[in-house]
């Protein structure tokens, strides 16, 4: 009985995750082509376009990886990797190397099929999303006019895969992580979602192109600070990084959904984890620090794509100095942090910007708001707390118990000799 | 359908048994935890143990008395000092051997670096429990610094057997007080840094505020020891109230929690570091120069009888109970670990926590599965 509903179950999201890998798919093909006739030559250039977009994300990858050793080395007195290749940039390449050529294991109690689809239903959605994400303004496989939609749309797919990967691994350790993927993810989903729609709305437009255009003067960063927080905070969730990496918590549940898969099976994971990671950091460089644009003119493609990839790299950065500096949170923490914070505030955020179009007040209203609005969970959660350590901390002080020194007697054999 | 063993009114559900350990990163070795989980609750705590046993116990009893300390560096093998130096005393107040005044400087100094040295790795680890993977790099940096000392004046990084019946092996080099003096001010530096870093994380706090705690009574009753039992608010320190060698000399603090939560363990050790920082200053300050062995002959055999000494390790009280049958060899070797002991407190402080509440108990206890399982 319950082996039937639980199979049933599993059918039902390998169903749902393989429609919307399909509809991805169709979506990009009418994207490429005209939406009438899906052509061999559309089909063609959908395929040499999607081995070129491989590559260089392939390329991003690595050197993300790369940049994430050396800075967490450099921010925690080490040096990083030094040996392979200059400043150690060929690291990545050897790990990925290796990775490919380990053995592939299955457990011998998980399901193989969904074991091994998993993996595949997690790359495909964070890798879909490059198609629409510019990197200049004619720098893009297609602007489609909903290309805020389906960044979201393709994101929330991956929550599938991690779940499958958990259940079909036939491991405990997997089955918690995987459910704690989809609980966290699915919240976080919700904040994201609300701030896409916010900056959508001062854009009025869901184009990536349209909303990089639309700050030409002003990034929204400056308008919407906590627009831009609480899309960080959320990004951080959905990707799965500290101090919210509480599904593949290394010291918890050992790598959580992931925990049984090895070799290439398990490169594709992680592939697929700094795919999204740098996709946070393309959609944020997009939606809140201008994109490829700058105040002073237009830029030559060279130098505006130049210009866009060092603002992901930035805010790629700081997930990673986040890294480096904060434990991990517990899974009811984030719990209420994201429904009882981040989403309550994400609210706000499109209220107070909606109050603002609305009744047309000047732009220089939203900032003074967004910053209100920001002080508030500051001010009362976090600050409390920690003035309340600070006073128990002097508290230990109060309380310790002094051991005085007594006299040391005089030595009497040494005297005489 | 009804299920046996379950009733209509009640939920289809079994709670999950999950296996932590042996091979688990954050049970510190080969410690291995049985949980029964309801969802993300702990509902049940089973400790089992004994993965790391080697018998050293039995095996004292085949060695001489002098080869018996190598066998006490092995049991907390983070803290070796001052194992040597709890079966050292044990056997020195069985043969009544008196230690010289140096040798018992150079004894506390070495017991107080190593007693750093073993916070430091605890601050670091447990850290990298909660998932910060930073405090454990500042660590180790300190704690090599130390090993380095050690090496310069042992011989030997961890393995000393430099804790000998009747003083130490030898004198230390010549440059061993300016050098540990700046060594304490670097670590004393490397301290402070973890401590920015990590005591008043506003996520820390949230993760250890109110976690695992522990009243004094129970604490008590379950045996708990050391820096663990301190942070319940109870201001019990070998050093203190029973001391040994020459902490009559030295003034120090013993820092206590009020909470017993596993914030109150971790800031109890994280203020010790400063306290034995200290302890090792007084001691270059008071020490002299004089023999570091006693000049008696015969400290092979000690005389029939038992003897039941125990010293301030860094996890807790540790005890050596030693029965000598007249011959050259121990009759029984019993030894009270800290760590075991303090293990009895996982289940009363765990019980109804989260799974990564969990793994921040055992972390906060900080065991070594060495000692644990002897």
């Amino acid at each position: 009985m319950r082996r039937r509903a639980g199979q049933a179950v599993v059918l039902g999201i390998v169903v749902a995750g393989l429609l919307g890998i399909l509809g991805a798919l169709v979506v990009t093909a009418q994207a490429l082509g005209t939406p009438e006739v899906v052509t061999l030559e559309v089909f063609l250039l959908l395929a040499a376009l999607l081995v070129v977009l491989f590559t260089l994300l392939t390329v991003v990858v690595l050197t993300l990886v790369w940049l994430e050793r050396k800075q967490l080395g450099r921010m925690q007195s080490r040096v990083g990797p030094t040996r392979v290749g200059p400043f150690g940039l060929l690291q990545p390449v050897a790990d990925a190397l290796k990775l490919v050529f380990k053995e592939d294991v299955a457990p011998g109690t998980s399901s193989k099929l969904l074991f091994f689809a998993a993996p595949i239903l997690v790359f495909v959605p964070g890798f879909v999303v490059w198609l629409t994400i510019p990197f200049a303004r004619d720098v893009v496989v297609r602007d489609l006019d909903m290309g805020l939609f389906f960044f979201i749309a393709m994101s929330v797919v991956g929550i599938v895969g991690l779940l499958l990967a958990g259940w079909s691994s036939g491991s405990k350790y997997a089955v918690l992580g995987g459910i704690r993927a989809a609980a966290q993810l699915i919240s976080y989903e919700i904040p994201i979602i609300m701030i896409v729609l916010t900056v959508a709305m001062m854009a009025d437009s869901m184009s990536f192109v349209a909303v990089v255009e639309a700050q030409r003067t002003v990034p929204y960063i400056a308008v919407q600070p906590l627009g831009f927080i609480v899309f960080f905070l959320a990004g951080l969730a959905e990707v799965g990084r500290t101090p919210f990496d509480i599904y593949p918590a290394e010291s918890e549940v050992v790598g959580g959904p992931f925990v049984e898969y090895s070799g290439a099976h398990w490169a594709i994971f992680f592939l697929a984890e700094y795919v999204n990671t740098f996709a946070i950091g393309a959609v944020g460089a997009l939606l809140f620090l201008g994109g490829w644009s700058w105040p002073f003119g237009d830029l030559p493609t060279a130098a505006a794509v130049a210009l866009f990839l060092g603002k992901s790299y930035l805010i790629v950065t700081a997930i990673f100095w986040v890294r480096a500096t904060y434990p991990r949170l517990r899974i009811d923490q984030l719990m209420s942090l994201g429904w009882k914070l981040l989403i309550p505030l994400s609210f706000a955020v499109v209220v107070t910007t909606a109050v603002q179009l609305f009744y047309d007040w000047p732009l220089w209203t939203l900032p003074v708001m967004s910053l209100a609005l920001l002080a508030v969970p500051v001010v009362m959660q976090l600050r409390m707390g920690r003035r309340r350590a600070l006073a128990d901390a002097r508290r230990f002080a109060e309380r310790a118990v002094v051991v005085e020194a007594q006299p040391r007697p005089q030595r009497a054999q040494e005297s005489g000799a | 359908m009804q299920r046996p063993g379950t009733t209509e009114q009640q939920h289809d559900t079994v709670d999950m048994m999950l296996n932590m350990g042996p091979q688990h990163p954050a049970t510190h070795g080969v410690f291995r935890m049985v949980l029964t989980l309801d969802g993300e609750r702990v509902v049940e705590v089973v400790p089992h143990i004994g993965y790391l046993h080697r018998g050293s116990e039995k095996l004292c009893e085949t060695e001489s008395y002098a080869q018996v300390v190598t066998l006490f560096d092995r049991l907390d093998y983070v803290a070796n000092l001052n194992n040597e130096l709890a079966f050292c005393r044990a056997a020195e107040r069985l043969m009544d051997v008196d230690v010289p005044e140096r040798a018992q400087y150079i004894r506390v100094a070495l017991c107080e670096l190593n007693r750093l040295a073993s916070h430091l790795l605890f601050l670091g680890t447990y850290a990298i429990d909660l998932g910060a993977m930073t405090p454990i790099m500042y660590g180790f940096r300190e704690r090599e610094r130390i090993q380095n000392l050690f090496e310069s004046v042992t011989g030997a990084r961890m393995m000393h057997n430099f804790i000998r019946i009747g003083g130490v092996k030898e004198d230390v080099p010549a440059d061993f007080v300016p050098r540990t003096r700046a060594v304490l001010e670097d670590v004393r530096k490397g301290v402070d840094e973890i401590d920015r870093l990590l005591t008043f994380n506003e996520v820390f706090l949230a993760r250890t505020k109110g976690v695992g705690v522990i009243d004094a009574a129970t604490a008590i009753s379950c045996g708990l020891t050391g820096p663990s039992l301190r942070g319940s608010g109870v201001a019990y320190d070998v050093r203190k109230d029973d001391p040994y060698e020459i902490y009559r000399y030295l003034g120090f603090e013993v820092p206590v929690g009020a909470a017993g939560d596993c914030w109150d363990r971790y800031y109890v050790r994280l203020l010790e570091c400063y306290q034995s920082i200290d302890l090792v200053v007084q001691c270059l300050d008071q020490m002299e120069p004089g023999p570091t062995m006693t000049q008696r002959r015969r400290i092979a055999r000690p005389p029939k009888g038992e003897v039941y000494v125990h010293c301030e390790n860094p996890r807790g009280d540790m005890g050596v109970f030693l029965v000598s049958d007249g011959t050259d060899k121990p009759y029984r070797v019993k030894v009270r670990p800290p760590s075991f002991c303090n293990l009895v407190a996982l289940r009363p402080m765990m019980r109804g926590e989260y799974i990564a509440d969990a793994v921040a108990i055992l972390g906060s206890i900080d065991i070594v599965l060495g000692e644990v399982d002897r």
